[in-house]
């Protein structure tokens, strides 16, 4: 130490502190005991007690969390560190959490609370004078909403401030009465119902659900909606999708992460990763920027945004041609005979002097088949040492039907398939392909040979035969456009080829794919693609998701711990499903619900099919044969809806009642008097003129959702269509030639559709401050509820921290008491009356076979009869007592007695869980529901949903695979046998996450406390995939999958939106800004619109909307750092501070998503309104192949299948603006 | 040898996914209240970057820490106690609020009150300092994921530094996010800076903490502290600081936010030291061994000699078992994977931290560094993408030989273990490149890998 003078001063302070205290040195002061001073933190630690809860968001964490209470009042919350352990050789998965979850207990007690119930001030108003007038409260509604001038009134201030309090009992009472006027006018398919995600919270979601399928309402999709939903998993796998807990990464060789930025979206998850790379695991990112995760790469492939498609079909190249031609991979060969279409034989049409792949060989082609049951669901193969064709067991055609049980397998027996015809001396043809790689985004195609064989009357080749063709991998005596080499850059699919598109080096390509090979064959398919919204929000992602489920499906990672896709964005899975659909959908007193296709409701009922300026056939192939010509998108989903594809609705230009009462008249059933009155003409689908009256969506409830502000593309069409308020937008309406050819064109656009938006929140969002009414909500932290996820293999509680404060309520409280009030008023008003409900052709059904080979049979058009079921929806009654809607609400109804329950196929006898139900949760006395086991508390919800499904019930399990059994012909339920007598309850929930039970629900097995990956049960067990062949399809033979040119993998940029909509090209520097690509990627401070407004994340992050873009595109406008921009297209504009970094490419700028509209948006210059959000910038585009329906996996269910809410094509001017803004 | 105990902590960058659960679950928990809105006892910075406060380890200017004077003794940077004195009314060199952040809220009651009018209400921000109206300007994680950018890079004083090996180029983009808390130092300018003696060391812990009773509020530590991890609380006129969580550590739980920490990159451990030389260690006169002066400080708690010194004393029995199986002394001693920050301040920080590996420059790669050529799918340490010497001025006073042997073991980890992962026969030869024994390979794998809570802890 220096200094005498120092050393007096330190020495000093020995005067003032106890002997010992300072170091001999003088550097430092030490102390023991006595401590009095530091109280205050001891006091700030202390709390009273600790409950669990989670956070039921649309967010896939599902972590357990501790939620500390003092003197009554939540204080914060730290993570839970409780989960079973998964092995002594792996890490754990404690503690999982983000710093969104963290910053939660701040909505509590914050300004942004919703409080009490709030009504539009000026809609309180005349509701209360009509009361006055007509004293009844549906009279009331009806003077509201039936009168123009009053109606326009109240819609064209939406959003604009005015909500008042009102008391609960007024609010429900008008929204009570808004449900009955309008089922009672306009029928009950005009109320729609909107939540997303239920794995999150389960009982919250079926709150509303309940009711809204009770009352015969449409429930909304979300999972296609989000454009979440990864189409290429139905197409390929027959399965929603179905992926591996994060444990799982833990046992792969090799990681891709491919358009996911795990450390953003999947936070508690990402130590996996990093945790694996020291156990010796590769790790590459695909990524457009430098991503979060980029830092924890090995290496970075910064690709071009949305043409990952090329890239991975480069690596396809390069895995078929040196580990399928090149050298023959025993593993990969073995497994692609046994579990894909690959050796199945696709027939060819001749034209002209070229073939195109056809449609699939099945057993109806085989003379010594064709009369053998669903023989046209039975796909052929060669089987190699015969050379003769078979019908392997576990097709489609086996699943259904007398002779098909135990024979719905893939034991090949003796059979080994033949994957190639090519042979010395084998024939071959040149086949056309398609291509779309042109510079001008024009379509093209390319011919290349492949060996054929007759069979019959038929050319034939395999589906091996045609992806070696189509990724161009030639062979010693094939001719045709086959890529010379690696470097041969005009031939697609060669690594040369996609640089040119991706910008990634063919060297490193091709690098990556080998590795990627390597490994799996090493390993045994220990090859994982992590994959997500980067890649999967396209308008064209099926096609780059088939590209990427061609890598890990030829090399045999699919059903493997390990290996295989692991699809990550909005795939929460709901592990109890069962028990939890049939709360939900009301399933136990009614049957079927209502389910529609999200997309295509907003697309039509915002109209924005009004502004397509493009026909559906503008994505044909040049190999297409005009299947589409001439039809808009719009009439697209019209044409799906007749033919029972995809559901649709409301359904016809009628009320629904009202036609069941026709029917009733007129003496007929009602199927055949609907099929008659379709067929004169005095009966249309209301998708075929959704601008008509009689065809408006009428009532919307949104409750755990914030559609306006966070998944509404197009927000400013939903403001200025559906809601009839002030909107941005700035698109102009198609001109007379590119109007929809069958659906029918008003010359007035109608504005304001939508009567009632009611919603249930904790905070106010852009859909509360749009809606007519807001209900307060509890939070996560106020109410029981269950929660999983596919992320973890656990189900674990909410629990009240505190009891909902004000007037807040839960959810499942909130539509109880709105079911009573309906109930009440419904009496007088509605009734006992029969509801006619058209379903569409579904999967995991019969119905799958509606249509042999694909083909379209439109009976409008005269191709067919109109058969319900068939060519149609099916037509069915459903008798509604809307009286006793309230007292179903609050018991589980009878039909679960006499029908059981069905998932996926499978069928469960549930009256031993009805009669523990009983007594657990006791029995309803009186009313509609004597005798019933209650639901009337949340818990009870719990308690039923753990109880009705296999994987929290393993008497259900066990069942449900001996079911199953009897199907397949295999063993199956020792894989439950384990946990037979294990009943989870809510209180095993309250303790501890708890595992879950290996069921028929999902394909993958747990069995043994291993880690949860798709697929194993049925590589391991060999039952099929619920697929067509019974395998995973590389090849699909859909009419209209064919006409796109997508019947196999295949590359498709992004859509070119000059020349759809003549926005500036992209790249383009102009007057008004630079135009770039605009991606809407997640949020590192939000889960969705959640938590962008907590003052925790506004504070590390910039404190409000910002735009992140590239230093040079920056430079090219003048933006600074921190600058206000504005982002302007035709759809709307968006006010935002920009945020300048080079680890951004340039031409493309990131909105990260759901930054809602109410926290520092100003004015923008540019439409003189609040500045816009996200979605302010995007639209609906709808592609035809995904409604398509009623064939083998290509058919509906439920957030299955259906068109995507596709965002990413879109382009944007960006512009520097005035920094003097105003409010 | 005087043996005394200290709490550390290792947080391995490696891991580290710059979530900011640490800082959201602190602040929570400590300073969510008037006086300390714009304190983040732990925050987390996205380097290179400017870190929170703004340039907080350009000691040039704000002289916090120690140096050796021109006769090679060691003090105060600010200067001694006189000068203190004579400044205390006008300190100079405290950051400003700005430095930090201004903070603020928005008037969220807006958007239900609002009466109806032109245009959709929305919330706009207002300062907590002032109450009006403001621009958000800079916040507590501003330059949150840039990599540094043209705008701020110039004011990283670590990147000013190295700034001949970095371009601002996206093809050369990197970064990588430091968590930082109090460093509990050994030798804590802080306290040495109080003219109040109100900063301490506990004995039986090392954990630094401010008597509440005693500050004065002269804010000498402030400024005394080159980490700048002590605040002052401008409602009570205190200062306050992380306190590693001491009521919760004193009943056997872990800080908050290493518990909390998704990336499950916490260690928390005791050491044993040797208090007679921490003065000479932390005068020891060339930068570049500071921090093998530094790990020569802690003792070896399974030397017979250091546990028979500390039961002399007075350290509890269960606290040297403790101290032997401290995976804080593992890593920072046993497979020396771990540095401490800034150990050039000389202030001994207990917080260390294993540098992060990070993907190569595609430059390399693509001009024939295949790593596959050689067997191994990883890349040479010297392809990385984080430039060395950049980790160097953060952990080894500028010296890049110690950082290169830590990202070497990692790798050589992740190399050794691959084999076993593929069911090969593993090869021994790894290890021994690095200086290492399989088992060593083995048992440090399981702790950065495995990482199980009772290991972390």
């Amino acid at each position: 130490m220096d200094g005498s003078l120092t050393d007096a001063l330190v020495r000093s302070r020995r005067y003032f502190t106890r002997r010992g205290e300072v170091s001999d040195d003088l550097r430092t002061l030490t102390r023991t005991g006595g401590r009095q001073a530091d109280d205050f933190y001891r006091d700030r630690w202390s709390h009273d007690k600790v409950v669990r809860s989670t956070h039921g968001v649309n967010c896939t964490g599902s972590c357990s969390w501790k939620v500390y209470v003092k003197d009554g009042i939540i204080t914060w919350e730290t993570q839970q560190t409780d989960y079973p352990s998964v092995g002594p050789d792996k890490p754990e998965y404690e503690p999982r959490g983000c710093p969104r979850g963290a910053a939660f207990s701040w909505y509590t007690y914050s300004p942004t609370r919703v409080r009490y119930p709030y009504v539009r001030g000026v809609l309180l108003d005349m509701y209360r004078e009509g009361k006055r007038q007509h004293g009844d409260p549906v009279a009331a509604w009806a003077h509201v909403v039936d009168h123009p001038q009053r109606a326009r009134a109240y819609k064209a201030a939406r959003g604009k401030g005015g909500l008042v309090r009102a008391t609960w009992d007024e609010a429900v009472e008008m929204v009570a009465a808004a449900y009955v006027h309008t089922i009672k006018k306009w029928g009950p398919d005009r109320v729609a119902g909107f939540s997303p995600i239920p794995a999150m919270s389960m009982v919250s979601h079926a709150s509303g659900a309940r009711f809204t399928s009770l009352v015969g309402g449409s429930m909304l999709s979300f999972y296609d909606w989000y454009a979440d939903l990864p189409v290429a998993s139905p197409q390929m796998f027959g399965d929603q999708t179905d992926v591996p807990e994060s444990g799982d990464w833990w046992d792969a060789g090799y990681l891709v992460m491919w358009g996911s930025n795990v450390p953003v979206t999947r936070t508690p998850d990402a130590h996996w990763m990093t945790e694996a790379r020291y156990r010796g695991q590769k790790v590459v990112v695909v990524s457009p920027d430098y991503a979060d995760n980029v830092k924890f790469a090995d290496e970075w492939l910064a690709v071009a945004p949305g043409t990952d498609g090329a890239l991975a079909m480069a690596m396809g190249h390069v895995v078929l041609k040196e580990f399928f031609v090149d050298r023959q991979t025993p593993y990969f060969t073995d497994y692609t005979k046994r579990y894909t279409d690959l050796p199945y034989l696709v027939t060819l049409d001749a034209v002209g002097d070229a073939h195109r792949p056809g449609k699939f060989l099945t057993a109806a082609d085989l003379l010594t088949h064709e009369d053998v049951e669903n023989a046209h669901f039975k796909p052929v193969l060669l089987d190699g040492r015969s050379g003769e064709p078979v019908v392997p067991n576990g097709a489609l055609g086996h699943r259904f039907g007398e002779t098909g049980a135990g024979r719905w397998n893939l034991d090949l027996g003796d059979v080994d398939p033949l994957l190639s015809l090519l042979e010395p001396g084998a024939e071959s043809v040149l086949v056309e392909l398609p291509r779309f790689d042109h510079v001008d985004g024009t379509p093209g195609s390319l011919r290349r040979a492949v060996p054929v064989r007759q069979v019959g009357d038929r050319l034939v080749t395999t589906v091996f035969d045609l992806m070696l063709a189509q990724y161009g991998v030639g062979r010693d005596g094939l001719a045709g456009d086959y890529a010379s080499s690696y470097d041969d850059a005009t031939a697609p699919y060669t690594p040369a080829w996609q640089e040119a598109v991706t910008g990634v080096p063919a060297a490193a390509a091709a690098r990556i794919a080998r590795e990627f090979a390597r490994n799996a064959e090493e390993s045994r398919g220990r090859s994982m693609i992590l994959m997500g919204a980067g890649t999967n929000h396209w308008f064209h992602s099926d096609t780059i998701y088939r590209a990427f489920l061609g890598l890990t499906t030829l090399t045999g990672c699919q059903g493997v711990n390990g290996g295989g896709w692991a699809h990550y964005v909005g795939q929460e899975k709901c592990r109890p499903i069962t028990g939890w659909a049939q709360l939900a959908f009301g399933l136990d007193w009614k049957r079927p619900p209502r389910q529609m296709i999200h997309t295509a409701y907003w697309y039509l009922h915002t109209d924005q099919f009004r502004y397509d300026t493009f026909s559906a056939d503008t994505v044909a192939a040049a190999t297409g044969t005009g299947r589409l010509a001439g039809l808009s998108t719009a009439d697209v989903i019209a044409k799906s809806a007749r033919m029972g594809w995809m559901p649709s609705y409301p359904t016809f230009d009628r009320n629904p009642l009202d036609l069941a009462d026709e029917a009733n008249e007129s003496g007929r059933p009602v199927a055949e008097h609907v099929v008659d009155r379709l067929r004169d003409g005095s009966l249309r689908f209301a998708a075929e003129d959704p601008d008509a009256p009689e065809n408006f969506p009428r009532v919307l409830a949104i409750w755990r959702a914030n559609l306006l502000g966070s998944s509404g593309k197009g927000n400013e069409y939903f403001l200025k269509h559906l809601l009839g308020t002030d909107s941005s937008l700035r698109a102009t309406e198609a001109g007379e030639s590119q109007r929809p050819r069958d659906v029918v064109w008003h010359d007035e656009a109608p504005d304001g559709k939508l009567d009632l938006l009611l919603s249930l929140d904790f905070r106010q969002t852009s859909t509360t401050v749009f809606s007519d009414v807001v209900l307060p909500a509890a939070t996560w932290y106020e109410k029981h509820d269950l929660n999983t996820t596919d992320m973890h293999p656990f189900v674990h509680s909410f629990n009240p921290a505190i009891a909902p404060p004000w007037q807040t309520r839960t959810d499942w409280d909130a539509w109880q008491t709105i079911a009573t009030k309906f109930s009440e008023l419904a009496a007088g008003h509605l009734g006992t009356r029969t509801d006619v409900v058209a379903v569409p052709l579904l999967h995991d059904t019969p119905d799958a076979m509606a249509n042999p080979h694909g083909v379209v049979r439109d009976w409008k058009l005269g191709e067919c009869d109109p058969v319900p079921g068939v060519t149609m929806p099916k037509i069915v009654t459903v008798e509604r007592d809307y009286a006793a809607v309230g007292d179903q609400m609050q018991a589980l109804g009878p039909l679960l007695d006499k029908l059981g329950t069905t998932t996926k196929g499978v069928t469960y006898d549930v009256t031993a869980s009805i009669d523990y139900l009983r007594a657990k949760n006791g029995t309803v006395r009186g009313g509609a529901a004597a005798g019933r086991p209650s639901l009337a508390r949340d818990v009870h919800a719990c308690e039923a949903i753990l109880a009705l499904s296999g994987t929290t019930n393993g008497h259900l399990a066990t069942q449900g695979f001996k079911t199953l059994e009897m199907r397949t012909g295999t063993a199956l339920h020792d894989l439950a046998a384990e946990h037979e007598g294990k009943q989870i309850t809510f209180a095993d929930t309250q303790a501890a996450p708890v595992p879950v039970i290996t069921s028929p629900e999902w394909s993958g097995s747990e069995t043994g406390g291993r880690r949860y990956s798709p697929f194993t049960i049925n590589v391991e067990r060999l039952k099929p995939w619920h697929t067509l062949t019974g395998r995973q399809h590389f090849y699909l033979d859909h009419d209209w999958i064919t006409e796109l040119g997508e019947s196999l993998p295949v590359y498709r940029p992004p859509l070119n939106m000059g020349a759809l909509f003549a926005e500036p090209e992209l790249g383009s520097t102009g007057e008004l800004g630079v135009t770039l690509r605009y991606l809407t990627p997640h949020n590192k401070w939000s889960i969705h619109s959640e938590y962008q407004d907590n003052l925790f994340m506004l504070a590390l992050s910039r404190g409000g909307q910002t735009i992140w873009m590239s230093d040079r595109d920056a430079a090219k406008v003048g933006v600074q750092d921190n600058d206000w921009i504005e982002a302007v297209n035709r759809n709307g504009v968006v006010v935002a501070r920009a945020i300048v970094s080079h680890r951004m490419p340039e031409g493309t700028v990131y909105m990260h998503h759901a930054q809602d509209r109410l926290i520092d948006v100003p004015i923008a210059e540019t439409s003189g309104k609040r500045g816009g959000i996200h979605n302010s910038l995007t639209r609906i585009l709808v592609k035809p192949s995904h409604l398509i329906g009623g064939y083998a996996q290509l058919a509906f269910a439920f957030n299955y299948l259906g068109p995507t809410g596709n965002q990413r094509d879109e382009v944007t001017v960006i512009r520097k603006r005035s920094q003097e803004v105003t409010y | 040898m005087r043996v005394m105990a200290q709490m550390a902590m290792v947080m391995n960058l490696d891991k580290c996914i710059g979530c900011h659960t640490c800082s959201v679950t602190c602040k929570q928990a400590w300073t969510n209240r008037t006086g300390t809105e714009y304190v983040w006892f732990n925050n987390v910075e996205t380097r290179p970057g400017q870190g929170y406060p703004r340039r907080y380890e350009d000691q040039e200017e704000w002289r916090g820490g120690w140096e050796l004077n021109k006769r090679g003794r060691l003090a105060l940077k600010a200067g001694g106690r006189l000068r203190k004195l004579a400044t205390i009314f006008s300190n100079p060199k405290m950051p400003s609020i700005q430095d930090y952040y201004e903070p603020w809220t928005y008037d969220y009651a807006t958007l239900t009150d609002a009466p109806a009018q032109e245009h959709t209400p929305v919330a706009r921000p207002k300062s907590l300092i002032s109450g009006k109206d403001m621009k958000i300007e800079w916040s507590s994680n501003w330059d949150d994921n840039l990599g540094g950018s043209a705008a701020t890079a110039l004011n990283d004083p670590v990147l000013r530094k190295v700034s001949d090996q970095v371009r601002m180029e996206f093809e050369q983009t990197f970064m990588f996010y430091l968590p930082r808390i109090c460093e509990h130092c050994l030798n804590p300018s802080c306290a040495a800076s109080c003219p109040s003696g109100a900063i301490y060391k506990r004995t039986e812990d090392g954990v630094v903490l401010v008597d509440q009773d005693r500050c004065r509020g002269w804010r000498m530590c402030v400024s005394g502290c080159p980490y700048k991890k002590v605040y002052f609380n401008h409602r009570t006129g205190k200062a306050e600081k992380c306190t590693f969580c001491f009521p919760r550590v004193e009943v056997g739980l872990p800080t908050v936010c290493a518990e909390t920490c998704v990336g499950r990159l916490r260690y928390i451990g005791l050491v044993l030291y040797d208090a007679d030389r921490v003065l000479a260690a932390a005068s020891t006169p060339d930068e570049h061994d500071l921090y093998e002066a530094q790990r020569s400080v802690l003792l070896d708690p399974n030397d017979p000699e250091v546990v028979r010194e500390a039961e002399r004393a007075g350290i509890p029995h269960d606290w040297v078992r403790a101290a032997q199986r401290s995976p804080v002394h593992a890593l920072i001693n046993t497979y020396k994977v771990a540095l401490p920050l800034h150990p050039e301040y000389r202030t001994m920080p207990m917080v260390w931290y294993i540098p992060p590996l990070s993907p190569v420059v595609d430059v390399v790669r693509d001009t024939g560094e295949d790593a596959e050529d050689s067997g191994n799918l990883f890349a040479a340490i010297d392809a990385l993408r984080i430039p060395v010497e950049y980790l160097a001025e953060l952990f080894t006073a500028g010296d890049v030989a110690p950082v290169e042997r830590v990202l070497k073991r990692l790798a050589a980890m992740r190399a050794y273990m691959r084999d076993i992962n593929l069911g090969r026969d593993p090869d021994a030869s790894i290890p021994a490149s690095v200086g290492m024994e399989e088992e060593q390979v083995y048992d440090m794998y399981r702790l950065l890998a495995l990482a199980k809570y009772d290991e972390r802890y």
